[in-house]
């Protein structure tokens, strides 16, 4: 059947840029939806102009709300995309080959996740010229210290690690050095894997170390084994956990919007395996956390449950971040018949992002909303506008590469034979 | 720095003397209190009661120039002016990435640098007595009063972090004065700009380890007390309060009927 746009004149033909065997779309339709992410990237930098401009009085935050909608958004993104690591790690050092075929989709994410936390966090510091002190002066007993050391070493490796599928592209390839080069790099790529292993490991605990330090706020402080508070191990297995389910999530809305099957099922089976069994045991740590927090912790510091969930901040946060959004998803990952059907795995998979954002969201905001002192009083918190501009980065930033990516690199090995 | 809760009147002279001594502005809108800069506030609290029983007080809080670390009473090295006996742990000096505040260990002053600051706020997140300020605006100097501003003290630029320093201005002031006389900083040569402002007398400023000072004697009253000590900040500012409702006021009390919560409490109840 004749389409409409079929008569349009060619503009431009990049068919011979696109991955071997594969279908897209036209590029008049490509550079349409390219809108999409260009719109997001303006919103952010008329954003990011005025606060680095006027400063951050552009925002909401103030004294009381030191961290806001961006340090949420850092935190989760850097959270979900831990799958890149984590299937890094389980592809090439553990040597669970059947991900090989969502490894570089794994990746990709976790590069757009991080590089898009990292440009975010450059607005967020008040003297954004001054970023490099963190390194220079760095303060070795600082969570913070590691985690700016840890994200930008590891957004480095994200880079080497993706570079292969840069190169492998059908017009690069063609050139020969580039051709060595990439096969090189395949080659010695579980050095890349184990640094950025290391390196992950390390901040996804150091974030939330972050927290669990903060010993004169209740709501976040922990407890520890040694230098690390609980909080520590617990968003290192969270990220663990969730990371795979965004990748394979990611990959399953790419596949509906375009048409295609990008891989095997069985691959997101075991993607949403893996976890389902990490959120179980994440999930076991993390409610004896809670309860030690509840009966142990707070009442030492004077306080209750009660005083911590207030409104709007009340006890549903709680239900949906450990019920709805933390057991129900681990139960549900973990049964075959689940992961069977393709529906029921995503919604699964989307209640596990959507109780990581909401840990990251009460860590953050949560901890801040509450007074400490008995005569302070309790103030909520509405991003603004410029905000919102700054913390679309991620979506446009990631849009735009992950469209490209998909448009122009070997992202999907099994995409050919599957959509023969 | 020990104060009187029952002899301040919440004048609010320790705020202006102390923007005064220490290059504060003054912001276009200085009614966005949480935005605004006021290195010492001073809280008005009530007990809560409907009159004729209303009674209010004024709690003015500067840096709390917590120690953390080990808790204990002033007699047993509470605070170490000999360094080395314990590790002092600030709530927001361990926090910082770029080593922008420390902790000086000879006089326990916990110390703010705004030109190392990178304006990331962790520190604010870390304090519960809000005592950190980020300096969200450019401060609007009118026309002429940089002239007239204490050369003493830099004045900070927007995006860094600041805070009371016990005007450490005055504490270098006195030992260069000392050490040029051959002879050692004494009580009245070190206070601080609102403890001399104060007209009812209600802040008294000293070494809370020295026996020759008034504070050392001050803290060993029975109505003496700190802000949130459950929380082991162990603050070097003691509050006086004769009127029970008042020392209340400071901290935290778990209320609710719970048996364990209550057993806990009392098991982190240290000191």
């Amino acid at each position: 059947m004749r389409r409409w746009f079929d008569d349009l004149p060619k503009y431009a033909d990049d068919s011979s840029w696109w991955p071997k065997g594969t279908k897209r779309c036209r590029p008049e339709f490509f550079l349409f939806w390219l809108g999409v992410p260009l719109t997001l990237l303006a919103y952010f930098t008329v954003g990011a102009v005025l606060c680095l401009a006027l400063g951050l009085n552009q925002t909401n935050m103030n004294d009381y709300f030191a961290f806001g909608v961006w340090i949420v958004v850092d935190l989760a993104v850097i959270g979900l995309g831990a799958g890149a690591f984590f299937t890094s790690f389980l592809n090439y050092i553990v040597g669970k080959t059947e991900l090989k075929p969502i490894v570089n989709a794994a990746v990709l994410i976790g590069f757009i996740c991080y590089v898009g936390a990292i440009l975010m966090l450059g607005i967020d510091i008040g003297q954004p010229i001054r970023g490099w002190f963190g390194f220079w002066h760095a303060n070795v007993h600082s969570m913070l210290t590691e985690v700016m050391f840890c994200i930008t070493t590891y957004a480095i490796v994200l880079t080497i690690e993706l570079l292969p599928s840069v190169l492998d592209n059908r017009r690069i390839s063609r050139v020969p050095e580039f051709g060595t080069f990439s096969h090189n790099l395949h080659t010695i790529m579980i050095v890349f894997a184990a640094a950025g292993t290391f390196l992950s490991f390390f901040h996804q605990g150091s974030l939330g170390g972050m927290f669990g330090v903060l010993y004169a706020r209740p709501f976040a402080d922990r407890g520890g084994l040694g230098i690390w508070p609980w909080t520590f191990f617990l968003f290192i297995m969270s990220a663990i956990a969730v990371g795979p389910s965004f990748t394979t999530m990611v990959v399953m809305i790419t596949e509906k919007i375009t048409g295609r099957k990008l891989t095997k099922h069985n691959v997101k089976m075991l993607m949403g395996k893996i976890s389902g069994w990490l959120l179980v045991v994440y999930m076991v740590f993390k409610s004896a956390d809670t309860m030690w927090w509840a009966y142990i912790k707070l009442p030492a510091a004077g306080l209750t449950m009660d005083q911590m969930y207030q409104a709007p901040y009340g006890y549903w946060l709680l239900w949906v971040e450990l019920g709805l959004c933390g057991w129900l998803p681990a139960l549900m990952l973990v049964q075959e018949k689940v992961r069977a059907s393709y529906g029921w795995m995503f919604v699964a998979m989307l209640l596990a992002c959507i109780g990581i954002t909401l840990n990251r969201f009460v860590f953050t905001i949560q901890s801040l909303a509450l007074p400490v002192l008995p005569f302070e009083k309790f103030y909520a918190y509405l991003p603004s506008w410029q905000e919102w501009g700054i913390a679309s980065l991620v979506l446009g930033f990631g849009l735009l590469v992950f469209m490209l990516a998909y448009r122009y690199l070997p992202i999907f090995p099994q995409e050919p034979e599957l959509n023969d | 720095m020990v104060i009187d809760l029952d002899k301040c009147t919440g004048c609010g002279a320790c705020s202006v003397a102390c923007m005064s001594e220490n290059n504060i502005g003054v912001l276009h809108n200085e009614t966005d209190k949480i935005r605004s800069i006021t290195w010492l506030r001073v809280y008005q609290i009530d007990n809560g009661k409907a009159f004729p029983d209303t009674e209010v007080a004024f709690i003015p809080r500067p840096c709390m120039h917590c120690q953390g670390g080990k808790s204990g009473t002033p007699g047993q090295a509470f605070f170490q002016e000999a360094p080395m006996d314990e590790a002092a742990h600030p709530p927001c000096v361990s926090v910082c990435p770029a080593t922008a505040t420390d902790y000086d260990e000879k006089t326990g002053i916990v110390s703010q640098i705004p030109t190392r600051c990178i304006g990331c706020r962790y520190c604010v997140a870390a304090c519960p007595y809000h005592a950190r300020y980020f300096n969200w605006y450019d401060v609007p100097w009118p026309k002429g009063t940089p002239r007239a501003l204490s050369p003493f003290v830099s004045p900070r630029m927007r995006g860094v972090v600041e805070k009371c320093t016990f005007c450490y201005q005055r504490y270098q002031s006195a030992r260069n004065k000392a050490l040029v006389d051959g002879s050692e900083v004494g009580e009245m040569d070190y206070q601080t700009a609102c403890t001399e402002a104060c007209p009812s007398g209600a802040i008294t400023f000293g070494q809370l380890q020295n026996p020759k000072h008034k504070v050392h004697k001050l803290i060993s009253s029975e109505h003496t007390f700190r802000l949130l000590e459950k929380l082991q900040t162990n603050p070097k500012v003691y509050y006086m309060s004769k009127r029970e409702w008042v020392r209340k006021m400071a901290d935290n009390y778990v209320t609710r009927h719970n048996k364990f919560a209550q057993a806990a409490a009392q098991g982190g109840h240290q000191q």
